[in-house]
């Protein structure tokens, strides 16, 4: 290993953000403490979103109290598939996905059957705290399931891929695709084993990709090449991005954006404290994209010139 | 603009802290280091009684004519009670005495011994002839056994001697045992009172003496008994076990005759609560050798004056926001991942009790069963209050069983786990078992181990001889403390971890 203050001097002059840098002089002095619940909690931000003309998967029930859960059936009699998932949830917790009716109740996503007391048992379970933030008491989501692109299809190992755009002050400065394979668990976490490959800002096509702490070009599970794929309507994602800022009001955040095949770019929720293995995706640091920002951001007034800022300074330089 | 103001706060901290230690050892003299030679020692005594509700009346029996050792200062404490002393024919004691007595009554005895001077020469009392106290069937017994050890003594010493060995080594049914009592657990304690009688049945002056082992320094210590005969004109000791023979002068003889250490008139359910340690507050005192009323006051204010069993705890209390401190770098500088902000921390602590390894060891093994306990309920769907107390009920059974299976074994560090964090490592448990199911058993290990590295970690230091010293001598030194804290919250460099994490864009 390399003398670790010749190793710090390097990361620091490729810009390379540390947590330390992240939390303190990022997310404190641009995320203010107010704004967090509408990011943590899934009901407030599509409500949000939805008034900012944000597309976002519809919702068919928003259950709070153990009395409404008796009320699912009918809510949910029109759809053949749905989602549940708890309100505040973390890291992919606690979500069922449902696909069709089965003999006994429902079919869930993997094959498996699940009867209409084990749904309405897990969702007093969601309502109960199990899987929020802080073990605080919760609400259950029922909402639309999206039919996922098929653009991803030859890199993913079922689950949901999505796409996480870093936006500091409006500006997307930095993307990944996160790519869920059989270690994840279909989860699109990177900490869980996910794979995350880099975006070219200025074309919206995939990079090299990072697999825990090495860079990898091929998928683990599908061998397939992960690089030069074209993510579909990424203009429309650039516009998403940047209007998040002014959605919850905080400065640095990270938007999960999934792709339907009907209905385009859905954003499915906010990060206020998004990682930073998304440097390693890109093989480029935030830290002097985000300084970057700083800078400019007198002249920077417009979403559209956000997006356009963003597409001419941090294109993929060609190595 | 926000960061000078950081630094000019924490270098006035700095200033301060460095600037009041400076004073206190450069002016005053306070010891830079744990002296191990300062040999003034300090017992504080608490007694506690329940008034009848009257006139209440304490007779406290105090070391201050013993002889072997010098008496430095004594002082007495007890709300409302007037305190007069006086002269018994063996002892000198304290008279604490109340018209009305209501509830509850705590006294304070305390006194400080120095040893390493010589006492200064005192007349010895003369021996007196007293009646042994035998009944008439005990007299018959005893006679026999001090003939039977007249026949194996030269003189008054070895008769002594004899007669300590018989007894001690009493086994039942046999004379020395008749005796001492049936009871075998109190027949060994009354081995001083039973050789005194038998020594004056033999024409030898003879008396018990009741005191106090100084070292180690230590909590609820309890009194120790030998005896004293008189021969060839001095009164010489005759010590009961190895302990007291070779405790040298770290034995302070407290008083004679087989009296207790206090009676109560007008009270009952009286008990004693004896704190030994070694006194830096007088090594302090001797060293400056000048005692003008400033200094006077400022020992009197510092942790000094607090009680002394108050200040045991405290010599703990401020080694651990040093260990907060050691917290901080390992998290934000080395970028270690712990459970919790300040979970270590308090393992540290409990560590004191057990000591490092058994510590680590009984840690793991709470750890890893209540995980497999947890990872059962996983199935059973349990909401989370009722969850959390299950586990809670599981380690405090785990502990239960742990310290009976250790005492077993013959590891008395066992008995010490009961006070171990039984919150903290349901808490441990549940956050791990979360950890392992999102992040992955690397996560969870990895912060699982983490925490009991950095927990180790600020044992050592909270442990330490000379942190614990000088953070109790110059408590002034947390200021320096709170300002490397501080300027560690403004830290925003890269964790030592991330260097390797990120090291491929280095490249």
């Amino acid at each position: 290993m390399m003398n670790p203050f010749a190793l710090a001097r390097a990361l620091r002059s490729r810009g390379v953000l540390g947590l330390n840098a992240r939390n303190g002089e990022f997310m404190l002095p641009w995320n203010p403490r107010r704004f967090y619940p509408l990011v943590d909690d899934k009901v407030l931000t599509k409500t949000l979103a939805r008034e900012h003309g944000v597309s976002v998967p519809e919702v068919y029930a928003i259950i709070e109290i153990p009395r409404q859960i008796r009320e699912l059936k009918s809510k949910v009699a029109a759809q053949e598939e749905f989602v549940v998932k708890p309100a505040r949830g973390s890291g992919g917790e606690g979500i069922v996905v449902v696909t069709g009716r089965g003999p006994d109740g429902y079919r869930k996503i993997d094959g498996s059957s699940i009867s209409e007391h084990e749904l309405e048992f897990h969702i007093s379970n969601i309502l109960a705290g199990i899987f929020s933030l802080g073990g605080t008491p919760d609400k259950a989501l029922v909402e639309y399931r999206v039919n996922f692109d098929p653009v991803f299809d030859a890199v993913t190992y079922r689950g949901v891929p999505d796409v996480r755009v870093i936006v500091f002050l409006g500006v997307p400065v930095m993307a990944m695709v996160r790519l869920p394979t059989r270690k994840s668990g279909g989860r699109a976490n990177l900490h869980q084993g996910a794979l995350g490959t880099g975006v070219d800002m200025a074309t919206g096509k995939t990079l090299s990709a990072v697999l825990r702490t090495g860079i990898v070009d091929l998928h683990p599970d599908t061998g397939v090449p992960v690089a030069g794929i074209q993510i579909p309507h990424w203009q429309t994602m650039l516009e998403i991005a940047s209007r998040s800022y002014e959605l919850t009001g905080l400065g640095y955040q990270g938007i999960d954006i999934v792709l339907d095949r009907k209905l385009g770019p859905m954003v499915l929720e906010l990060n206020a404290r998004p990682g930073l293995a998304i440097q390693m995706a890109n093989r480029s640091g935030l830290r002097a994209r985000l300084e970057a920002v700083l800078r400019d951001r007198a002249s920077l007034d417009s979403p559209a010139a956000r997006i356009a800022y963003a597409r001419e300074r941090f294109a993929a330089k060609p190595s | 603009m926000s960061k000078l103001h950081l630094y000019l706060l924490a270098g006035l901290l700095v200033l301060a802290g460095a600037s009041a230690t400076a004073y206190k050892v450069l002016v005053l003299g306070f010891p830079l280091s744990p002296n191990q030679r300062s040999e003034i020692w300090r017992v504080e005594l608490q007694l506690a009684f329940d008034a009848d509700g009257g006139p209440a009346k304490v007779l406290l029996a105090v070391p201050s004519q013993t002889g072997q050792v010098s008496v430095m200062d004594q002082g007495f404490a007890a709300r409302g009670y007037g305190v007069t002393t006086e002269r018994t024919r063996l002892n000198e004691r304290a008279v604490f005495s109340l018209a009305d007595a209501q509830g509850r009554q705590y006294l304070y005895y305390r006194v400080v011994v120095d040893l390493s001077k010589p006492p200064p020469a005192e007349p010895q009392p003369a021996p007196t002839s007293q009646a042994p106290r035998f009944t008439p069937d005990e007299l018959l017994v005893a006679h026999s056994l001090v003939d039977s050890a007249r026949a194996k003594a030269a003189d008054a010493r070895t008769l002594a001697d004899v007669i300590v060995e018989r007894l001690k080594a009493a086994k039942p049914g046999d004379e020395a045992s008749y005796l001492l009592g049936r009871d075998p657990m109190r027949s060994q304690a009354r081995v001083p009172v039973v050789a005194v009688n038998l020594l004056r049945l033999a024409g030898v002056p003879a008396e018990v003496v009741n005191g106090v082992l100084l070292k180690p320094e230590r909590r609820n210590a309890r009194f120790v008994h030998w005896l004293e005969i008189y021969d060839e004109d001095h009164w010489t000791p005759v010590y009961t076990s190895e302990g007291l023979a070779n405790a040298g002068p770290y034995l302070l003889p407290w008083w004679r005759g087989p009296a207790l250490v206090a009676h109560v008139q007008g009270g009952k359910h009286l008990t004693t609560d004896m704190t030994v340690s070694r006194s830096l507050e007088f090594s302090t005192r001797v060293a400056v050798a000048r005692q003008r009323a400033l200094e006077h006051r400022l020992i009197e204010f510092s942790l000094f004056g607090l009680p002394l069993q108050a200040q045991l705890l405290f010599r703990t209390l401020l080694a651990v926001p040093l260990g907060a401190f050691v917290l901080v770098v390992l998290r934000n500088v080395v970028g270690f991942k712990t459970f919790g902000t300040f979970m270590p921390v308090l393992i540290a602590l409990a560590f004191r009790q057990t000591g490092l390894t058994a510590g680590i060891v009984f840690f793991t093994i709470v750890l890893s069963f209540g995980l497999v306990v947890r990872f059962y309920f996983e199935h059973l769907k349990l909401l989370l209050v009722p969850r959390l107390a299950a586990i809670l009920i599981v380690v405090v059974m785990v502990i239960a069983a742990l310290s009976v299976v250790s005492h077993r074994l013959g590891v008395d560090v066992g008995l010490s786990l009961g006070l171990f964090p039984i919150v903290i490592l349901t808490m441990t448990i549940e956050r791990m078992t979360i950890a392992w199911e999102e992040r992955g058993p690397r996560d969870a290990l990895q912060q699982a181990g983490g925490s009991l590295a950095v927990a180790a970690v600020c044992y050592l230091l909270i442990q330490h001889t000379l942190i614990r010293h000088l953070l109790f001598v110059f408590p002034e030194l947390l200021l320096i403390v709170l300002a490397a804290t501080l300027l560690l919250g403004r830290y925003t460099g890269y964790r030592l971890v991330e260097l390797r994490r990120f090291r491929v864009l280095a490249k």
